[in-house]
């Protein structure tokens, strides 16, 4: 019996195909996510310059400075060459910058905040002070005066007391702002970097492209994770080692805690940023969501000044932000060098903002 | 013949008002170029992308490869190619590393280099995509669908908006997809191109399918063979006459002055409709005669061009 050779029915256009291993969807997403940051100049801008420009501008302006020389207003009188005489021999004389006037021009001057304080002489040949209590130079710099001219007159002070400045590092501003900045720095690039990328990709189409493959989606997010995770490592140590250089910050706690607070930031955040993006169709839109979350965070987390200074009864809800809880955790670590088991209700924090926000992304999210 | 895709009673209904598809039934072979063919918003794209496994459909029964996207979604995706309506690829990313980015979703990808040979991007492949032209783009969003060594080829609207060299480019490598034993079904609203790459055709209108069949079958069916087109200098003189009265007239449509008569022989028509004229002395501004073509099967379905604009 003859047999007949059936036609191949309907075979696959085959050709040379390669075998894609489990994981190359996961590592190619991860590359060209990388790739795609770092041809964006905004993007480096964002993330590295600008927190870097933030603390050198701050640092410098909050930096701790020698005490200020306080300008003087003598006015013309017959005594007045000895008072700056006395003045310019007493051992203080290189705090003050004292001059002599017109009485007019003293008191304008005084007047206008140029002056601290004015010397005039009264008719017994006493000196008069005219100070202004509600300006805390003015004040001190009142006694300082006294004190100056009495001293370079020749009085003897009956106990000999020593005085010794100090401002040591780590109890500085530029060393409660460099956690601080760390800490907004994290949660910026966690809503931008996942929040605002998602939407893009979705207004795009890309996602629903992406979905239209075999794509699995967890590599998705695990891809973007990721990369939050290795610019993480980037930004902390940016601005850690520009901190230590530039401002001489001591970290006293050891790099790999500080490095798990972070990621645990940045994951946190890039949980609230996926929320966030779950179902804005439009760039303009997640724009507006992202700035409405973050705005009470830059405000109560304390970034830039202590929380401590808002009413007493604000305090639990302002520790309970991800933002504060991240921020304090931080710097325990930096400053005070803390173990990781003596913050664990702010890792707690922490984590629970990402994992309820992540939980119900999943539920919500739109891939087209 | 096997089949490809198979769909039955397909509805999509929007937010419970819009109904974009009214029950729509079609069966796809494997090895054909089948075509969607009808206005914007007559529902194309909703219901290629329902059997894409993108959309949901409110009711009705799809099949792709014999399997359904609730339970074997997966094994699908492996196995199609799809190019959406403008998805816009990251900009920032190169023509090749685009391509590498797609084939890693597969299991067994056509290697990139021969994607990029096939549709000619290798001149291009390092360029990054915001600065390609938009027909290169269009070949790198099919070559995204291709890197996939799929058996389905999936084109929603791919030429819409090229320029007919870019649009010919495209038709060719449609083509060789085919000769590869592959399955394609594009969407578009250009006649000519269902016409010249499409083995059958379905011809889409309010979410419902209105003729269906070869491209030569539904010119055949619908219309005559040819059309004569005619304008004359004062055009209400042609208004009072029955044209169909002409003999192998078989339909007549007037439009803006224009009056087109599907006829099977012109020349029988052409002389008695030149002396008609005379006799009216009608003065003759304009006539020609050409084939039918989709677009006067379209006409001659809906009253309407198919493209309104």
């Amino acid at each position: 019996m003859a047999t007949v050779e059936q036609p191949p029915v309907a075979a696959e256009p085959q050709r040379a195909a390669i075998t894609n291993g489990r994981w190359i969807g996961y590592a190619r997403l991860l590359q060209m996510r990388m790739l795609e940051l770092w041809r964006e100049p905004e993007v480096i801008f964002w993330v590295f310059v600008f927190p870097l420009l933030l603390a050198l501008g701050l640092g410098i302006a909050f930096r701790s400075k020698p005490a200020d020389i306080t300008p003087l207003a003598i006015i013309d009188g017959p005594k007045a060459q000895e008072v700056l005489n006395l003045l310019q021999h007493s051992p203080d004389h290189a705090n003050f910058q004292p001059e002599i006037l017109s009485a007019a021009a003293a008191l304008d001057g005084f007047r206008l905040g140029k002056y601290a304080l004015v010397v005039s002489m009264d008719d017994s040949g006493g000196l008069q002070f005219r100070y202004d209590p509600a300006r805390p130079e003015s004040v001190l710099a009142r006694s300082q005066v006294d004190d100056a001219i009495e001293i370079a007159a020749g009085r003897k002070n009956p106990i000999g007391t020593q005085s010794k400045a100090s401002s040591e590092p780590g109890a500085r501003y530029i060393d409660f702002l460099i956690p601080g900045l760390l800490g907004m720095n994290l949660m910026n690039s966690g809503m931008w970097g996942i929040g605002f990328a998602l939407v893009e990709m979705r207004q795009r189409k890309l996602l629903k492209r992406f979905v239209a493959t075999p794509m699995r989606r967890s590599d998705f997010l695990l891809a973007l994770a990721s990369s939050r995770l290795v610019l993480m490592i980037i930004e902390v140590g940016l601005l850690l080692v520009f901190g230590v250089l530039v401002f001489h910050v001591r970290v006293e706690g050891n790099l790999l805690s500080i490095l798990l607070i972070g990621a645990l930031g940045a994951v946190s955040f890039g949980g609230v940023g996926l929320l966030t993006a779950s179902r804005a169709q439009k760039i303009e839109s997640v724009s507006g969501l992202i700035n409405v979350v973050m705005m009470p965070m830059w405000i109560f987390s304390g970034v830039f000044f202590s929380y401590e200074r808002f009413p007493k009864m604000l305090l639990p809800a302002i520790r309970a932000l991800p933002l504060t809880a991240l921020n304090d955790a931080m710097r325990a670590v930096i400053l005070q060098g803390a173990p990781l088991g003596a913050q664990l209700g702010r890792i707690a924090v922490l984590a629970i903002w990402g994992g309820v926000s992540f939980v119900l992304a999943l539920r919500w999210f739109r891939w087209s | 013949m096997a089949v490809a895709i198979q769909c039955r009673g397909l509805r999509k209904t929007y937010e419970g008002k819009v109904e974009a598809v009214r029950g729509l039934d079609l069966t796809i072979n494997m090895g054909e170029c089948f075509g969607l063919l009808g206005p914007n918003g007559a529902g194309k794209t909703t219901t290629i992308e329902i059997l894409e496994g993108l959309l949901e459909p409110t009711s009705g029964q799809v099949e792709v490869l014999g399997k359904t996207w609730q339970s074997d979604e997966r094994e699908l995706r492996e196995r199609l190619g799809i190019s959406l309506q403008e998805t816009r690829l990251s900009e920032k990313l190169t023509v090749r590393e685009t391509l590498q980015l797609f084939s890693s979703f597969y299991r067994h990808p056509t290697p990139v280099e021969t994607v990029l040979d096939e549709l000619s991007l290798q001149e291009k492949k390092d360029a990054l995509v915001g600065k390609l032209s938009g027909g290169q783009k269009q070949r790198l969003a099919v070559a995204t669908a291709l890197v996939a060594n799929p058996r389905i080829l999936f084109l929603d609207e791919p030429t819409t908006g090229l320029d007919p060299q870019s649009r010919r480019q495209l038709w060719d490598i449609i083509r060789q997809f085919q000769k590869r034993n592959g399955t394609v079904l594009l969407t578009t609203h250009y006649m000519d191109e269902a016409e010249r790459l499409c083995d059958r055709i379905a011809i889409i209108d309010h979410g419902q399918i209105i003729a269906e069949g070869t491209p030569a079958e539904l010119i055949e069916r619908l219309t005559g063979h040819h059309v004569v087109e005619f304008a004359i200098a004062n055009s209400n003189g042609g208004d009072g006459y029955n044209w169909d009265k002409l003999p192998g007239v078989q339909a007549v449509c007037a439009d803006d002055g224009v009056f087109s008569l599907q006829v099977r022989e012109p020349h029988e028509t052409i002389p008695a409709l030149l002396a008609e004229l005379q006799r009216r002395r009608a003065q003759l501004v304009h006539l020609t005669t050409r084939q039918a073509s989709l677009e006067d099967v379209f006409v001659q379905l809906t009253g309407r061009h198919l493209r309104e604009d």
